[in-house]
């Protein structure tokens, strides 16, 4: 029903219909309205496609690459060097493009998006932790923080208060990162992707800096802020142990999936 | 292994091909400014001592008549009684516009002078006689032959390029008839071979005073303030140029760190490592040092010409407009260059010099570069006080320089800690996410951007103090010029009868006529030109009186006071109530000081009937005439008409006073130029500092990249910085460079050319430059913004993948 067709629908919400017409749809808000329904079904957050992926060599990365994953889902990527993990990553994080084949993330096809779009996508939707932390070293712990939740515009105070507890970064807010160790480093780049409450967080070797106490205490926080969130995680590692704490695992070799 | 160690150390180079071609434009445009300024003051003085030589000028004691011209009869009297003395007779004749000296001097008596010589031996030697005898012959370099010969005015003309530019040499019969002063002499030489018995000097002719050589005022010494100016401001060029160096050969030392402990770590000592690094920036300081003398050498010959004309027009220096090469310029040049690079790298080289083989290769981290700030900013607040103490404990220009130097480089040290303080302000006072990151990752390349900033903060300040005070001397010399150039008219006759023949025709037509008589007396204080002036409305109401005692014109009139200029009552500190003595007999109470731009000698005014007691025989041929300006142009014609005078004869104020702004601006193009130049060297420096930076920027910008701003916002960001940082910097210039102007104006000048000039403040100028520094500023991003906005998005992950 739309409010061109009835006009004295007493919901309708088109101005032109007048005021008693509040609860009026249009077709556009119909079919978006659908859409959302049909979403809320499903439980897949990001698909790969027949992803291809080359160097600008033309040596090829990812060949034909499919792989998805579920809304809250964690999957461990696993592979030797060069196997084209951190290039799978940089795709399902919109920071590169697929040669071939097709990348969906939250029903957007990233091939669709052009540079803005993508960024704006990294701003809403994904959160990324990277191994060497990736500060903003002129920013304070605290502002760090919360930068990335500023950026997407759903900065909420508390969480980042709530986050900043969990992660032990309550006493060192004023510090800058040149004066913080890797592990708290690395906390607070977790807490930076956490802030924004995005729908998946892509990490690649989150710990792959830290030491074995401080990646352990980095991978327990990660995963218990993920399961709390209701996050999807898919996180690069060479390691067995820790791949083996995920819900799934897959294991690239020669830039196929096995 | 020496040759090992160089190829490693060059690989450098080679892999940052942008880095070297900065640091060699850095050194040329250092040596480049430098040379150029050292080029036309070693040029201008190399004329001076030409000139010297080629009339023989300040090698003999003189005989000058402080009431006026020589007698022809007292020279007479000197050369029966044995006296070996020569006649001269100096003037200016002023031909199609051109001014001209034109030196007459007895040819028989006076001692043989280069030029002389030169015709004398060529292939076609003019006969004595014919220079001797009517109508005579003139002497002058090749390039007046067109403009002198040909004229039935003139006697013939004859060539030598062994005298100086814009003088005629002649002998001073001819001289008599083209300067209409007959039986006139200016001086008289003392020739070194003197009898042993003669009668002395008191007994022949007591009137006469006789100045050692020695005394002799110099052009050399006139014009040293001007040249000193013109070397301070290549001074400051060069510093601009040093700060490009200074960077760039600090980032390439940071950036080799990496190298320089794995050498050390495979056996290289560090104390070769140094020597050969020594070397290698000896090799870049030739090249560019060379590259910076082609660049100063045309930059001199593009200069010059107006240098020149300012020389000549300001102080009557005989400058040619010509450069030619000199081999203590290039060496010179080549030891500045040199001696820059080490002064400019000295820093970063001792710092590697002392470096731990085991210490990180990373770049210094933005925390403790800001850290230092402190320290750089107590070095230049002490740089300051320095200065001012100079000024205040030794006084004189050297000092008002040393001031002026302190405050300029102590102000360039403090500048990075202001920029790091506003910057934390802003960072605090901003609300979202973006511009807290802007804030904040402007801090962090303050320490790369630092140099160049202060570089343009000095530019900036230069273009400012100096603009203020040209701009606060025009205005205060166009309203001197209202004042001094009051009259009408400017009338010359040609000899005192036709003066008094002119002055009666005239009287019943006009409002006033002003007689303009003057006399150049030895004083022990230099040239005094002494003007007699008659009692008028004129001068009472315009005259530019700077400082006076009350009644003042009443008691000038009344033959009991002085007036003096500013030069002489700066330089000897006399003021109202102090006492001149203006002959060895005539001493006179100072009752005003008036301003009197653009003239270098001490002058003084006494009431007409003082003047002719002093000097009865000075000439009476020069006159002001006032009257309704609108009648000015008729009258000027029927002037000449009836008395058949030349047009250059009568000259309108609007004329003369054309002709002195003419001057006036002159005088200022080649520290326009060097303005200029300047600035557009420190915004290379911004330039070059943004690209050498470039390699630093992207682990700063990738992870902002990351979380999802685009490369185009991030590219305009970048652009944003940059002329953020400009505007602040252009914000702290402001009050910099009025401090400059002050120091200039009641400092500087006042030290150097004995007037101190009101200040003036030119807001619509401000804005200019601070829109040029925003040009400026956006040109020299504009580059890396650009290579931001097509930066491949795997450089940027390469951030990711592999911290730098």
């Amino acid at each position: 029903m739309t409010c061109e067709d009835e006009r004295n629908n007493p919901l309708c919400s088109n101005p032109k219909c007048g005021e008693r017409n509040r609860w009026c749809v249009t077709s556009g808000q119909l079919v978006k309205l659908l859409q959302i329904l049909v979403k809320m079904g499903t439980h897949m957050l990001l698909k790969f496609d027949q992803v291809q992926k080359s160097y600008p060599g033309g040596r090829p990365v990812l060949r034909d690459v499919s792989l998805s994953l579920d809304r809250g889902q964690t999957l461990a990527l696993t592979g030797e060097s060069g196997s084209g993990k951190s290039t799978l990553l940089n795709l399902a994080a919109a920071l590169d493009t697929a040669d071939g084949g097709e990348i969906t993330l939250d029903w957007t096809n990233l091939s669709n998006l052009d540079d803005s779009g993508r960024a704006a996508l990294r701003r809403t939707s994904l959160s990324l932790v990277f191994q060497q932390f990736n500060l903003i070293p002129s920013l304070t712990t605290g502002q760090n923080l919360s930068f990335h939740a500023r950026l997407a515009g759903c900065h909420d105070p508390d969480w980042c208060a709530h986050l900043a507890d969990r992660l032990g970064l309550t006493d060192l807010l004023d510090r800058y990162p040149e004066n913080l160790s890797g592990g708290q480093q690395q906390r607070v780049a977790i807490g930076r992707a956490m802030a924004a409450k995005p729908k998946l967080l892509l990490a690649d070797e989150p710990t792959g800096n830290l030491d074995e106490t401080a990646s352990a205490t980095v991978l327990d926080l990660m995963l218990s802020l993920v399961a709390d969130t209701g996050a999807a995680l898919l996180l690069v590692t060479h390691s067995q142990e820790i791949a083996a704490r995920l819900d799934r695992r897959a294991h690239l070799t020669g830039g196929h999936i096995e | 292994m020496t040759l090992t160690v160089i190829q490693a150390l060059a690989s450098h180079w080679r892999a940052h091909r942008l880095q070297l071609a900065t640091l060699l434009i850095g050194l040329a445009l250092a040596t480049g400014l430098w040379s150029a300024v050292q080029a036309i003051n070693a040029e201008a003085r190399a004329s001076y001592d030409r000139a010297a030589d080629q009339l023989a000028l300040g090698q003999y004691d003189e005989l000058h008549d402080p009431t006026g011209p020589i007698p022809l009869s007292r020279y007479v009297d000197l050369r029966r009684a044995g006296w070996q003395v020569a006649a001269v007779l100096d003037g200016h004749l002023r031909i199609d516009g051109r001014a001209l000296r034109v030196l007459g001097v007895d040819m028989v008596a006076y001692p043989a002078l280069p030029a002389v010589t030169q015709l004398e031996q060529s292939g076609t030697p003019p006969d004595p006689a014919d220079i001797l005898t009517a109508p005579g012959r003139l002497l002058a370099r090749p390039e007046l032959e067109m403009l002198l010969a040909g004229r039935a005015s003139l006697p013939p003309v004859m060539t030598s390029d062994a005298l100086p530019p814009d003088l005629i040499l002649t002998d001073i019969g001819v001289a008599e008839t083209l300067l209409d002063r007959r039986g006139e002499i200016s001086r008289l030489i003392v020739l070194h071979d003197q009898p042993s018995a003669v009668a002395s000097l008191t007994e022949i002719a007591p009137e006469l005073e006789r100045t050692a050589a020695a005394s002799q005022l110099e052009t050399a010494q006139l014009t040293d303030s001007f040249h000193l100016n013109l070397s301070a401001f290549g001074l400051l060029s060069f510093a601009v140029g040093l700060f490009i160096v200074h960077g760039t050969v600090g980032l390439a030392f940071a950036q080799r760190r990496a190298m320089i402990r794995t050498l050390r770590a495979l056996g290289v000592s560090m104390r070769r490592l140094v020597w050969l690094i020594m070397v290698e920036l000896s090799v870049l300081a030739i090249i560019g040092g060379i590259l910076g003398l082609l660049l100063g050498f045309f930059l001199a010959g593009a200069l010059l010409p107006d240098v020149a004309a300012t020389l000549r027009g300001l102080y009557g220096a005989p400058v040619s407009g010509q450069i030619t090469l000199q081999p203590q310029w290039v060496l010179t040049g080549l030891a500045m260059a040199l001696g820059g690079t080490f002064l400019a790298s000295g820093h970063a080289l001792f710092r590697l010099s002392r470096m731990p083989i085991l210490s990180g290769a990373g770049l210094q981290a933005w925390r403790s570069a800001a850290s230092g700030n402190w320290v750089t900013a107590l070095a230049g607040l002490a740089a300051i006080a320095g200065g001012v103490a100079a000024l205040l404990v030794f006084g004189g220009l050297i000092a008002g320089f040393a001031m002026v130097a302190g405050l300029l480089i102590g102000s360039a040290l403090v500048l990075p800690y202001l920029l790091a303080r506003v910057l934390i302000v802003l960072q605090r006072a901003a609300r979202g996410p973006v511009a807290q990151w802007v804030w904040s990752d402007m801090r962090t390349q303050l320490p790369g951007l630092s140099l160049a900033l202060m570089a343009l903060l000095l530019a900036l300040a230069a273009n400012i103090g100096v603009g203020t005070m040209v701009s606060s001397f025009r205005l205060t010399f166009v309203g001197w010029l209202d004042q001094r150039l009051t009259s009408e008219l400017y009338v010359t006759a040609a000899d005192d009868q036709q003066g008094q023949q002119i002055s009666e025709w005239l009287t019943p037509q006009v409002d006033a006529v002003l007689p303009i008589r003057s006399v150049e007396l030895a004083h022990p204080t230099g040239p005094l030109f002494l003007y007699g002036v008659i009692d008028d409305q004129t001068y009472r109401q315009k005259w530019p009186l700077i400082s006076s005692s009350p009644g003042v014109w009443d008691r000038v009139m009344d033959g009991a006071a002085v007036l003096i200029n500013e030069q002489l009552a700066r330089r000897e500190n006399l003021w109202p109530e102090d006492v001149l003595a203006i002959t060895p007999t005539t001493s006179m109470t100072i009752a005003g000081v008036y301003s009197d731009y653009g003239n270098p000698t001490g002058q003084a005014i006494v009431s007409m009937a003082q003047f002719d007691q002093i000097a009865p025989r000075a000439e009476a041929r020069r006159f002001g005439v006032r009257l309704a300006p609108e009648r000015a142009t008729d009258l000027a014609q029927a002037l000449r008409d009836q008395f058949d005078l030349p047009r250059r004869a009568v000259v309108q104020q609007a004329a003369m006073k054309a002709q002195s702004m003419d001057v006036f601006e002159k005088t200022f193009v080649v520290t326009s130029a060097l303005n200029i130049l300047t600035l557009g060297v420190a915004g290379f420096a911004i330039l070059t500092s943004l690209l050498t930076l470039w390699t630093q920027r992207l682990p700063q910008i990738a992870p902002v990249w990351a979380l999802g701003l685009t490369r185009a916002k991030l590219a305009r960001l970048e652009l944003l910085r940059s002329v953020l940082l400009a505007a602040l910097t252009a914000i702290f210039a402001l009050p910099l460079g009025l401090a400059l102007a002050w120091a200039l104006l009641a400092v500087i000048n006042v030290e150097a050319f004995g007037w101190r000039l009101p200040m003036y403040l030119f807001p619509a100028d401000w804005v200019y430059l601070l829109l040029l520094t925003l040009c400026a500023a956006v040109i020299a991003a504009a580059l890396p913004a650009i290579r931001l906005l097509r930066l491949p998005p795997a450089d940027l992950l390469r951030v990711f993948a592999n911290e730098r």
